[in-house]
């Protein structure tokens, strides 16, 4: 087994999944190292598929003129980063930037979409786990949204 | 009930002790840390209560206790600036005289989090009614297993008792991790809501107690995330908030189901509460 099969097969997000579709999905993926400062990718490229981090701080930003960047998020190890490469039009909608020494694991967007294809099953799984991913963000968002800790007049 | 009360009835409990302020602390733009000189030898409290402080002429608000429980010498509360009274209460100078009912309500079941892991969940000003709980679980450390404070703040700005934070995460028995919901220019920390901080704390699901005290908002998540997690409802302790008025269980104002949080609370825990917590009627 390859040493992305042995990083990710204990890894919750894919508790469930066999071991032959997570090795489906480890074969998609190669380990990358990021070092503190360094953009790893920015709003508007090409977004070719999720980023599992394994160590180190991301910050999600987006640029605001008059202002910079602003973060908007930051993950952690652990966490999964990227699903624009789900949809059309296939563009980053934010910037990625390294707060802390990262490694990770890059996997190729379209590969995966390509065996999820061939195997619906796997597909289905894959996409339970980033839906649920995509809704404790969007749960998220909205208690940011909601200033909860703001004075109360 | 799982959690203790520990006010002695007053002979004239409506009636507040006028207490000396000896200093005045400002803590951010709009929350400030009154030291109150209490009566006589000291005022023994128990983390999570809390006291009615009267300021003359103006009126009466509960305002939690966030001083060290193990130092009875000293009445510290912290106070946010939201209404007419907290305006007042805010804006006293040392030496001014107020009135202190209490202290009234539960307290925090430190004990019953003993031989475990405890975790701290907390956001903005709701630190200040945990503090004298993270002061009394620090003072016996050895007690407990893992000890995690999770906090989350509005921005950078506005993080309470930061300099406290700061020293509490410099301990190596204490677990202290920090976001905001908005950042800053200079701030490297994480961005984000305090519930994203959970998938980041160690401690065991199955003997964990939890405290968790914030906006009803922030605590609802929270509870909802612990509870995935596999925290059972009985080892869940909130501090509830309501429109309080005599703070000892006679106007009603504060009734919360079959609760009045002046009495019975404002410490509960989640199994007591039993879906209360999450009628929208109450």
């Amino acid at each position: 087994m390859s040493e992305v099969f042995d990083l990710i097969v204990g890894h919750p997000f894919f508790a469930g999944m066999t071991h032959d579709q997570i090795k489906i999905v480890a074969e998609t993926g190669e380990l990358v190292s990021y070092h503190e400062g360094q953009t790893i990718f920015s709003e508007g490229t090409d977004a070719v598929g999720p980023l599992l981090i394994l160590s180190g701080d991301v910050a999600l930003e987006l640029q605001t003129p008059g202002h910079g960047p602003q973060v908007i998020l930051t993950l952690h190890s652990g966490d999964f980063l990227g699903w624009s490469w789900l949809y059309p039009p296939y563009r980053w909608t934010y910037d990625a930037h390294v707060h802390s020494n990262a490694e990770a694991i890059r996997f190729d967007g379209p590969r995966l979409k390509e065996a999820s294809e061939v195997d619906p099953a796997l597909g289905y799984e894959l996409m339970k786990r980033f839906t649920e991913m995509l809704v404790n963000r969007m749960q998220s968002i909205r208690i940011q949204l909601l200033d909860v800790y703001s004075t109360p007049r | 009930m799982s959690t203790q009360l520990l006010a002695e009835p007053a002979v004239r409990p409506m009636h507040p002790v006028p207490c000396r302020v000896r200093s005045v602390a400002r803590e951010l733009d709009d929350t400030f840390t009154l030291d109150i000189e209490p009566p006589g030898d000291g005022w023994e409290f128990a983390p999570g209560q809390f006291t009615m402080l009267y300021a003359f002429g103006v009126g009466e608000v509960p305002i939690s206790i966030s001083g060290d429980p193990n130092d009875p010498s000293r009445l510290v509360q912290t106070i946010r600036a939201v209404g007419a009274v907290t305006d007042a209460l805010t804006t006293v100078s040392p030496g001014d005289t107020i009135g202190v009912r209490g202290p009234y309500g539960s307290a925090w079941p430190t004990g019953v989090a003993e031989g475990g892991d405890l975790l701290i969940i907390t956001g903005g000003i709701g630190l200040a009614p945990l503090r004298p709980a993270i002061l009394e679980v620090l003072e016996n450390r050895d007690r407990y297993d893992n000890v995690t404070l999770l906090y989350g703040a509005r921005s950078p700005g506005e993080l309470l008792f930061a300099d406290e934070l700061q020293e509490w995460r410099g301990r190596f028995d204490l677990d202290v991790l920090i976001t905001v919901d908005h950042g800053d220019k200079v701030w490297r920390g994480p961005v984000g809501v305090v519930t994203s901080l959970i998938s980041r704390a160690s401690f065991d699901p199955e003997s964990a107690v939890a405290f968790v005290c914030g906006p009803e908002i922030m605590m609802r998540f929270t509870i909802q995330d612990l509870e995935r997690k596999g925290i059972t409802d009985d080892r869940l302790y909130v501090s509830m908030e309501r429109n309080m008025k005599c703070g000892i269980g006679l106007c009603g104002h504060c009734q919360m189901g079959r609760y009045f949080v002046c009495k019975d609370g404002p410490i509960l825990s989640c199994a007591e509460m039993s879906g209360t917590f999450w009628t929208r009627e109450v």
